[in-house]
């Protein structure tokens, strides 16, 4: 499997960064990075990254199956995370929520038939003073109406 | 630009960089006696360090309040393993949002927190684990780390004092369980977020199996301007038992909520009504949560006269925790805030121990059975009864964290429960309904 | 010995070295404190939290399995606290758990049946939907029913820690947990069932056993496997005259919890259709059906009269035959028939090495040693594979104590993974010897031409990922490990695959490595023989550190079959044969009167028989019964009686547990030749414990302690003191190499054996990426 050259040299560095015989700390990293570039933790990535951090496929199986982010199949091309955990609950995260699937007609963890978007309900993301809060991939939108929340589904679809 | 404005009652000591121009520059952190903490701590002995971390009476900001300095004298200098410096930044107990603006801000204080940790106990290596959803913090921390290598604050021969430092970023992948540090460590070793059996602890078998300092961003924050200022100014500015001040994250049902620097002891209503602008909207307090979902909730009554401190929160069973204060005004249905919290430790728990597994599940069936109207009343003592056979008897302390709020809210709003039983519609609920997954 | 801690259970006053578990400290007093996760031996888990007690001045229980003993400790394993705590325990564990025990295999046998019948609540108060997920099938043997999984990681461990395959995991998080194969749907593993043994509940179930029976229905008939030479004892269920499965439900044998894939499932060719149920003679050029009777009146009538005739015999025995069978077909051939043309098939050279080590004392391991030696070094087999249990013990004494595991081979080899040092060899694994020093001159010349200059694919030494500057690196693969911080799991190796390197260099310090051990065991197989042996004993000699030796030899008794004298050279006890006789190529190729095989097929290669008249004692119609005059349908060895002798020399005990109508044990279709000739008298009885009592008198090294074999354990023969005087024929030594699905004839007609194959052809013709594990 060929990766960027700028991953690749991403990967070559993070495995100098663990303790000599203990690459697999570089798994999860790895695992991430790629994603990110290719779109999925399809099987292939698991075999390549298993073969690269020195495991068995079903050990980074286990691994990928058990964290949130990491998704065997592609999500959609902008990834909305609305968070109803308390403290956005508070501030009517869940009507985001409701809001989001209903405009989209999709639910958790679902893509729209594009591909374009697709919606996460997540847990606590660590912008609870700044509620209700959403990630757009990596992004982070605070303090977000309705209103801005339609705009921004809107010129999601619409993005290049 | 600052998330939320600071409030005049702040103590700025770990957040005094916050707000300046490019505050997370190493030439601004220069500018503000930046790394000066380290350069005093080399011509300190390991001990010298750690006492003044004793007498700062700095205890653990990421959630359980150990005290830091005991922790650091617990790795065995004398192991002819390297020993590892590891910053827990998984930040994910709901409610919780301050080690990113420490981050965010003022990259450099970490770095300089690990830099001292490394010379009290013999170090030359750390990583810095953060939560994936955290992605832009790992550019920041990457390009501080990039600043100090190249200024020569990290790496080989750090500044000529002969010490030497390589500091990493390490990404999570979405887990609240890798917060737990022996979990942690398992995810940092590319295995599944699972906690291991403790003894031993990760002062003497930690990361890659060797002994490791293991501490929170805020922590980690702390040291420089108690080794700058000494400890005892640290401790003075706290209450007996624990020194310094506390970000805390006011969140939910006031006008101004935001990260806020307060000393430890601060007033709880006084934080609300004016740190907080006031409750939101005119409404009455119901609930309060000290410090993260994981712990037990105060009703109104308990708030008056409670300072945010480890004693105080105590002393009304509960505890001060991360810091993710959040406040409930009298329209939360306290059913619904106990099943959204049930939901995410179901959501959360790692599956590994029998009790976290099956009774966070059990617990959050009954309760979204229960919201939706099909509660009976046994259910209610039914809950409290499964959270306390959980409670004390879980591999890890997340089965505690989802059982703790459980029977507080139970025992403190029964007659919530009550309202919804017999296919009653939730009494809160104006407008929709919420979506369980 | 460090001092013993004192402490209190129960109100008992109790002794246990430091270190020792609460768990185990109880359990040696006869307090059974219960337990899901905690199994010995394999690495801690903590998961089940059933085993939680109270301690005193700890504010929690605390789970005994993890506790290690402290001087004064007060533990109280039965107060209401506790049985509150496991009351609640089970209750959250039924919550999901499916109550179908009526139809579960495991009901009867089922701890989590047997925990809730002793600590549970009576009624549930779970009320909400269970999780159901259908039953999937990992592979022809192992079934998985994940709603009644409870999550106890013990098959996760045994297949990581204990079998070194590591083919199964834990994926998902939280509820939706799941135990989860290595190749997506389907396992690729050894298939020795070892997870399903282990399994408390029904959630491994075996596709052999499944739905057939009820444990309780079953009588359970210890016995010896029939397939290897590494001799696990195996516990037949035997219901209706009918094997239902095997196990080691006991673990009192050499192997105690281990059986590989032929020890617990292979026994199935015993019901083969194509098993042979009455005699066959040949009649017009075609076999057909006989009496008893007539067929052992025809042999006796043509042994009777070819021995009058002064014609010539010869007689091949098996290396799967009993003890007291081969030493009575010995004694007939030369007694009776005359001739010292007798011989077997041989599959190490064990003469030589006996005749090497003569004159020094307790140079033969034992099953036992492997585990309990500092040191191993493997030379030449893939021991996981050919010897499952010998394996198998060195991986346990490296998790257990950190033993030295040396591995020096041809190809990759599980040993690797946790191996000191593994060198690979090019060509045959003979030359090691050489290369070691033995032999001046260094002699491998195209395999290796020096420093830095060996072939890819040649030899080369595994880069060893074993120790780092953190130490070894073994730790747990899966969850916590455990809490003194002794290995646990093995790491899969990086790419061994031939990684060029100073080969020389690898092996003058593997030399030093072993010097420096205090002790070894060296293990070797068909790689060495004759002056190649004597050389590795001079080698061994030359370390100057106790060393002991195991001659890997195929199939369940070819040792016995050398020491019972079925050579043409070596009477019993390896005493010479004044005039030897002929050895079987020369059998096969010289115009003999009369060929007599019993339970050998060597005409299997496209061979035609030679021999004026072939008699042939047999299960199956092989190539060698096809060509015969009378076949004789034989009795396999969970037909029969008798003993049988490892690769280590140790001595074990048949136990019928069935009978095949038709069939009889080789032993009595011998005895009913003698006595239909007339030379019964001349043999004495054909029972199994007077011919024993026999060998003990008669045969060097078997004058071994009844009882103890009597009972069920295995006692080593004693050395053979003494040179033995005469030339073996090592050039006649050969092993079949038969891995994991493969035993010879019985391979061929094991279901299960073929089943598995099937199904990797299968699963290579879809899925073409390379097998994952070193195998
Ligand atoms: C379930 C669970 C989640 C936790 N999550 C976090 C976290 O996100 N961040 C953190 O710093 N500590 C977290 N902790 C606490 C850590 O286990 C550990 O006590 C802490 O990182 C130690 O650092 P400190 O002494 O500086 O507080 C968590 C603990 C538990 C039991
Ligand atoms: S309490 Fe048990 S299941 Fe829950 S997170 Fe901890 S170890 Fe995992
Ligand atoms: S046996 Fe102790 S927790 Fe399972």
């Amino acid at each position: 499997m060929t990766f960027s050259p700028e991953l690749e040299a991403r990967f070559e560095k993070l495995l100098r960064t663990y303790p000599p015989g203990r690459e697999r700390g570089a798994m999860i990293p790895m695992l991430m990075y790629a994603q990110d570039e290719v779109g999925s933790v399809s099987q292939e990535l698991i075999e390549e990254v298993a073969r690269r951090v020195g495991v068995t496929p079903l050990q980074v199986q286990e691994v990928i199956s058990y964290y949130s982010m990491l998704h065997p199949t592609p999500m959609g091309k902008y990834h909305v995370q609305i968070c109803t955990n308390i403290s956005c609950l508070l501030w009517d995260g869940d009507k985001l929520w409701e809001q989001a699937c209903k405009k989209l007609g999709i639910g958790h963890k679902e893509v729209t038939p594009d591909g374009r978007i697709s919606l996460e309900e997540v847990e606590c993301i660590g912008a609870c003073s700044w509620a209700p809060a959403i990630q757009v991939n990596y992004d982070f939108h605070h303090f977000v109406t309705p209103e801005q929340l339609d705009r921004l589904l809107d010129s999601l679809g619409k993005k290049q | 630009m600052l998330y939320n404005e600071p409030s005049p009652l702040e103590t700025r000591i770990l957040s005094r960089r916050f707000g300046l121009p490019d505050s997370a520059s190493i030439d601004t952190y220069l500018r503000t006696d930046g790394y000066k903490a380290f350069l005093k701590a080399s011509g300190m002995t390991p001990e010298q360090i750690i006492e003044e971390l004793k007498i700062s009476n700095l205890r653990g900001r990421g959630g359980a309040g150990f005290p830091t300095g005991m922790k650091w004298s617990f790795v065995p200098r004398q192991s002819p393993k390297p020993k590892y410096i590891v910053v827990n930044a998984d930040e994910s107990e709901p409610g919780t949002c301050k080690d990113r603006v420490l981050m965010e801000y003022d990259p450099h204080q970490l770095i300089e927190g690990c830099l001292i940790a490394g010379l009290a106990v013999d170090a030359h290596k750390g990583w810095i684990y953060i939560r994936g959803e955290y992605r832009y913090l790992i550019e920041v921390m990457d390009k501080a780390l990039a600043e100090a290598y190249e200024k020569g604050w990290l790496g080989k021969n750090i500044q000529g004092t002969g010490f030497d430092f390589d500091l990493y970023t390490h990404t999570g992948a979405g887990a609240y369980e890798c917060g737990e540090e022996s979990a942690l460590l398992e995810s940092l070793e590319g295995k599944r977020g699972v906690p291991r059996i403790r003894p031993p602890f990760p002062a003497v078998v930690g990361a890659f199996q060797c002994p490791t300092v293991l501490n929170n961003v805020e922590t980690f924050c702390a040291v420089p301007p108690i080794i700058l200022n000494g400890g005892k100014a640290f401790a003075d500015l706290g209450v007996p038992k624990a020194g310094g001040t506390k970000l805390t994250c006011l969140t939910g049902h006031v006008n101004r909520p935001g990260v806020y620097e307060l000393r430890l002891g601060f007033p709880v209503m006084q934080m609300i009504e004016e740190v907080g602008g006031g409750m939101r909207n005119g409404k009455k307090l119901k609930a309060f949560i000290p410090g993260g979902s994981s712990c037990p909730l105060l009703n109104a009554a308990e708030c008056e006269g409670a300072t945010m401190d480890y004693d105080s929160m105590a002393a009304r069973k509960s505890m001060l925790g991360s810091g993710g204060v959040v406040v409930m005004d009298e329209d939360t249905c306290m059913v619904k805030a106990a099943l959204r919290i049930m939901r995410f430790y179901a959501h959360e728990s790692c599956g590994w121990c029998i009790p976290c597994r099956e009774g966070t599940t059990w617990l959050r069936k009954i309760l979204i059975r229960f919201h939706e109207g099909g509660g009976v009343r046994s259910d209610i003592d039914l809950m409290a009864d499964i959270s306390k056979n959980m409670l004390g008897r879980t591999f890890c302390p997340l089965g505690d964290a989802a059982a703790l709020p459980t029977i507080s809210i139970v025992e403190k709003f029964r007659e919530e429960f009550e309202d919804h039983l017999n296919g009653k519609p939730c009494p809160f609920e104006h407008a929709g309904q919420m979506v369980m997954a | 010995m460090p001092d013993l801690v004192k402490l209190s259970i129960d109100g008992r006053e109790v002794q246990a070295a430091p270190g020792t578990l609460v768990i185990d400290a109880a359990k040696r007093e006869g307090i059974e404190v219960p337990a899901f996760c905690y199994y010995e031996g394999f690495t801690l888990q903590a998961a089940c939290r059933m085993c939680l007690v109270e301690v005193e001045k700890m504010p929690k229980l605390q789970t005994a399995c993890t506790l290690p003993v402290a001087e004064g400790m007060v533990v109280r394993t039965e107060t209401a606290q506790v049985a509150e705590a496991r009351k609640y325990m089970l209750e959250f564990l039924l919550t999901n758990h499916p109550l179908d025990c009526p139809v579960c295999d495991k009901g009867g046998e089922c701890e989590l049946q047997d925990m809730t019948f002793r600590y549970g609540v009576g009624e549930s108060r779970y009320t909400e939907l269970k999780v159901h997920t259908p039953e999937k099938q990992f592979s022809p043997v192992v079934f998985f029913d994940a709603p009644r999984c409870i999550l106890c990681y013990r098959c996760v461990r045994v297949c990581n820690e204990g079998m070194g395959v590591g083919a199964l995991g834990v994926i998902n998080r939280g509820v939706v947990s799941e135990i989860a194969p290595n190749k997506g749907d389907h396992l690729e593993c050894d298939e020795c069932g070892a997870c399903i043994d282990i399994c408390p509940v029904g959630a491994l179930t075996s596709g052999i056993y499944r739905y057939k029976a009820r444990p309780w229905e079953m009588e359970h008939v210890g016995t010896i496997c029939t397939h290897c030479a590494d001799g696990c004892k195996t516990t037949l269920g035997v219901r209706n005259g009918h094997i239902i499965r095997g196990n080691n439900r006991d673990q009192s044998g050499i192997n105690r919890e281990f059986l590989c894939i032929k020890g617990r499932y292979a026994f199935d060719f015993y019901d083969h259709p194509d098993r042979l149920q009455a005699p066959l003679v040949r009649v017009n050029g075609k076999l057909e059906e006989v009496s008893w009777a007539q067929a052992l009146k025809i042999v006796a009538d043509k042994f009777n009269r070819t021995v009058a005739d002064g014609g010539s015999f010869g007689v091949i025995g098996s290396n799967h035959t009993t003890n007291e069978e081969n030493y009575y077909l010995q004694k007939f051939a030369r007694e009776v028939l005359g001739t010292n043309n007798i011989d077997h098939r041989r599959t190490g050279d064990v003469v030589t090495l006996l005749d090497a080590l003569s004159g020094k004392e307790a140079k033969l391991a034992t099953v036992a040693d492997l585990y309990e030696r500092k040191a191993a070094l493997v030379l030449g087999a893939d021991l996981a594979l050919e010897h499952p249990l010998l394996s198998y013990q060195l991986r346990a004494n490296y998790r257990h104590h950190q033993a030295h595991i040396y591995a020096v081979t041809p190809g990759p080899v599980r040993e690797d993974k946790y191996a000191v040092a593994s060198i690979r060899v090019g060509g045959p694994a003979v030359k090691v010897g050489g290369d070691l020093g033995i032999t001046p001159g260094r002699d491998v010349g195209a395999v290796s031409n020096g420093p830095g200059s060996a072939p890819v694919g040649g030899p080369g030494v595994v880069p060893n990922n074993g120790q780092t500057s953190e130490g070894p690196r073994w730790e747990p693969v899966n969850g916590p490990g455990i809490a003194t911080g002794d290995p646990s799991g093995f790491v899969h190796p990086h790419d061994v695959s031939a990684v060029p390197a100073d080969y020389f260099a690898a092996l003058e310090s593997l030399r030093d490595k072993l010097k420096a051990e205090p002790e070894l065991v060296i293990l070797f197989d068909d790689d060495f023989k004759g002056d190649e042996i004597r050389q590795l004993v001079e080698f061994g000699d030359s370390l100057g550190i106790p060393v002991k030796y195991v001659c890997l030899v195929d199939y369940s008794n070819s040792r016995g079959a050398v020491d019972m004298g079925l050579t043409p050279e070596l009477l019993p006890g390896y005493k010479p044969s004044e005039r030897p006789g002929m050895h079987s190529d020369e059998m096969l190729d010289a115009d003999l009167s009369v060929l007599w095989i019993v339970g050998e097929n060597p005409l299997r290669n496209g061979r035609t028989r030679k021999a004026g008249f072939l008699v042939v004692h047999e299960m199956f119609l092989t190539e060698t019964a096809r060509q015969a005059d009378v076949v004789l349908p034989a009795a396999c060895a969970y037909e029969k009686n008798g003993t049988v002798t490892n690769n280590t020399g140790e001595v074990q005990r048949l136990k019928r547990g069935i009978d095949t109508m038709g069939a009889k044990p080789d032993l009595e279709i011998m005895g009913f030749i003698a006595r239909e000739m007339g030379v019964a008298a001349a043999l004495g009885p054909w029972s199994a414990d007077v011919v024993f009592e026999e060998i003990r008198r008669k045969v060097r090294g078997y004058d071994i302690p009844l009882p103890v074999i009597a009972t069920g354990g295995a006692a080593q023969t004693m050395p053979v003191n003494g040179r033995i005087p005469v030339a073996n024929r090592p050039d006649l030594v050969r092993s079949d190499h038969n891995g994991l699905f493969a035993s010879g004839t019985l391979g061929r007609y094991s279901r299960v054996l073929n089943s598995v194959l099937e199904s990797r052809e299968a699963a290579d013709e879809t899925n073409p990426s390379p097998a994952v594990l070193s195998r």
